[in-house]
């Protein structure tokens, strides 16, 4: 079996309020998923879930064919998930290539760290991100002065060097222009196959231009799964978000 | 700025720094003691006994201040209680000075004085193994060291942070200072340990022996920097910068935080240790006092105006602010409190880099990110949401709430 990813009935409640209901999902390796639904459907939570920031109330989330439900956030990170936060998240004191140095995949323990020198192939790694990214020229720059864009790549280039079987990207566009939407488009379309990314997106232009599979939430649970215009036609679909 | 500009600052900025140091050390280990013990008491170059032990104690401060530059400034763990860690390597060294007094004390007995006095007929077993002076040595060090891991596994494993933990920290040196002012805990009450004879058979009345204390010091200074330098610049040093700004994303880079900050966090206290224990054969006394939550207030308030975040700074913050006080207690004994809150507001207010900010080697982070602060005001970069062509954004040391939000705490917005 190849799923990659299986969400098995969540509920994640807030003091009553039910974030997750019941939610169930499944991811087949190598896939290009895109995740949408209005405010407060549960797209974030759901992500806190899988990457152990939030537990669940019940249900049960396994990874790669693991349980990983109840396991701390470094430890799924070392499985292979990685996470693009909603706002950019980088560290703005480091320069571009230190950002992409501390994400990389391997040790992540103190006392390597301590001794750790660069080796050719992650400085190789390294660099092929950078040129991925676009930021080839400002890897020297501290990532605080980077725009909102580049702050975004530089997150998506962060978590490419982790190497991550599973990427969940959060509003990878929001405030972007239209150029660099289209070239975000391109580097995430670039990245299904070899890794499995899952795209939470509010602006359904971007969705459409990716996407092959869409899953819709509402009020924490999957209301409608399928192909971008399959799931467009749905009536209740179009009630809840598109319409809206 | 050009990479090749970049590159001679970054590498530029921590030699400067080690050059700083190492100027300091040189001083104090080699110039002081020299001008002391060989150069004539006639001669205007000479240096006064008494000012030897001055400046053998201010570097101690100074040791401390590096220390908690590793924590506060690099992790962004603000402590309050490294006073503690100090106070106990020095009690350490305080009870082999003690043992080795012999029966030279007041009461010749082979207790020390103060166990004489309140009619103990034996030494409690915690005292065993301070008469020899490696015991010591190594208590100083492995006492606040395990109590720093022990205290910092709950806290940092509970995530407590930010202000929070400095106000547990507070707490735990005010409950030891308490215990340490009982008679009955067994380390002479609040008179703490005094009257020492002797270190290793050398007298320390003797003016040799201060300015080899003093010496020592000063080769303690730079081994402390030179520890706290390789660690910052390590790349577990750049993951401790990056968790003192955005701690949840260093997490999702696959890093145990905990780790991280009980690392820096119990080297920091094993070096407090460490600088009391060279401090107490200097000074002749360590009591409960030196516990007291503001002598822990003050040692961050050393790093603050010297400046966080590069080691030497926090040297030099820990020499003026100290060099000001024995002046300023002494002629204005009043004022002192006063310039001492005064100076830390001003310098928090106006010149959070510090002292090396002012002369423009503050730490990369505080140059970069003091270009865009507006004192007050926190612009969010998603809130701006500004397409790439605008300036970009203002950006803050994200805090604790700050970044925890931004980590996507509301249901799925």
């Amino acid at each position: 079996m190849s799923a990659l990813l299986k969400v098995d009935d969540v509920t994640v409640s807030f003091d009553g309020f039910r974030a997750l209901d019941h939610l169930t999902l499944t991811l087949e390796a190598g896939e290009l998923r895109c995740l949408v639904g209005p405010n407060g459907a549960g797209k974030t939570t759901l992500q806190d879930v899988i990457t152990g920031k939030t537990r669940p109330t019940s249900g049960k989330v396994h990874f790669d064919g693991r349980d990983i439900t109840r396991l701390p956030e470094h430890v799924i990170v070392g499985l292979g998930v990685g996470r693009k936060f909603q706002r950019p998240t980088v560290f703005p004191g480091h320069t571009v290539f230190e950002n992409l140095e501390l994400s990389l995949h391997g040790s992540k323990a103190v006392t390597r760290n301590l001794f750790a020198r660069l080796t050719a192939e992650e400085r190789q790694a390294i660099d092929g991100t950078l040129d991925l990214i676009g930021l080839s020229d400002l890897r020297a720059k501290a990532a605080g002065l980077l725009s909102h864009g580049q702050k975004q790549w530089l997150e998506i280039g962060m978590l490419l060097v982790q190497q991550p079987k599973l990427l969940l990207v959060d509003e990878p566009v929001a405030g972007m222009t239209q150029a660099e939407i289209e070239r975000t488009a391109e580097i995430l379309a670039s990245l299904a196959g070899k890794h499995t990314v899952v795209v939470v997106e509010h602006d359904m232009d971007f969705v459409r231009s990716i996407a092959r599979t869409v899953t819709v939430l509402h009020e924490g649970r999957v209301l409608a799964e399928g192909p971008m215009k399959d799931v467009q036609a749905d009536p209740q679909v179009i009630e809840v978000y598109l319409g809206a | 700025m050009t990479p090749a500009l970049a590159r001679l600052r970054a590498w530029l900025g921590p030699h400067l720094n080690t050059g700083i140091i190492a100027i300091l050390c040189v001083i104090v280990s080699i110039v002081v003691p020299i001008c002391n013990a060989v150069v004539p008491e006639s001669s205007a170059l000479h240096v006064p006994d008494f000012f030897v032990t001055v400046i053998g104690k201010l570097t101690c401060y100074a040791i401390v201040a590096v220390a908690m530059d590793l924590v506060w400034g690099y992790a962004g763990i603000l402590s309050l209680c490294h006073a503690l860690f100090f106070a106990l390597g020095g009690y350490a060294m305080g009870m082999y000075l003690m043992r080795s007094i012999g029966k030279q004390g007041m009461y010749a007995s082979d207790l020390p004085d103060f166990m004489v006095f309140l009619d103990w007929k034996e030494l409690p077993w915690y005292w065993y193994g301070f008469d020899h002076f490696w015991f010591a040595a190594l208590m100083a060090l492995l006492v606040p060291g395990v109590i720093a891991y022990v205290f910092g596994f709950f806290a940092f494993r509970s995530r407590i942070g930010g202000v929070y933990f400095s106000i547990v920290t507070q707490a735990l040196t005010f409950a030891a200072m308490l215990l340490f002012f009982r008679n009955a805990t067994g380390f002479g009450g609040n008179n703490g340990l005094t009257d020492f004879k002797r270190i290793l058979g050398y007298p320390l009345r003797e003016p040799s022996t201060r300015a080899v204390l003093c010496a020592l010091a000063g080769a303690g200074l730079a081994l402390a920097y030179a520890l706290c330098r390789a660690v910052v610049g390590s790349r577990a040093g750049r993951v401790l910068t990056a968790m003192r700004d955005v701690e949840p994303k260093v997490r999702f880079c696959g890093y145990d935080t905990v780790r991280y900050k009980l690392f820096a966090w119990t080297l920091s206290a094993v070096l407090c240790g460490f600088a009391g224990a060279l401090y107490v054969p200097q000074v002749g006394i360590i009591n409960p006092s030196e516990m007291q939550p503001s002598s822990s207030v003050e040692i961050a308030i050393w790093v603050a105006v010297g400046g966080r975040g590069t080691l030497a700074g926090a040297a030099i913050g820990a020499l003026l602010v100290n060099g000001l006080k024995s002046w300023l207690t002494a002629a204005f004994p009043a004022a002192w409190l006063y310039v001492l809150g005064t100076l830390f507001v001003v310098v928090t207010l106006a010149m959070p880099g510090g002292i090396m900010q002012l002369i423009g080697m503050g730490p990369r982070a505080w140059n970069v990110l003091s270009r865009f602060r507006t004192p007050g005001v926190k612009v969010d970069a998603s809130v701006v949401g500004s397409p790439s062509s605008a300036p970009p954004p203002a950006v803050t040391l994200v805090d604790d709430k700050a970044s925890s939000a931004s980590a996507g705490g509301a249901a799925g917005s």
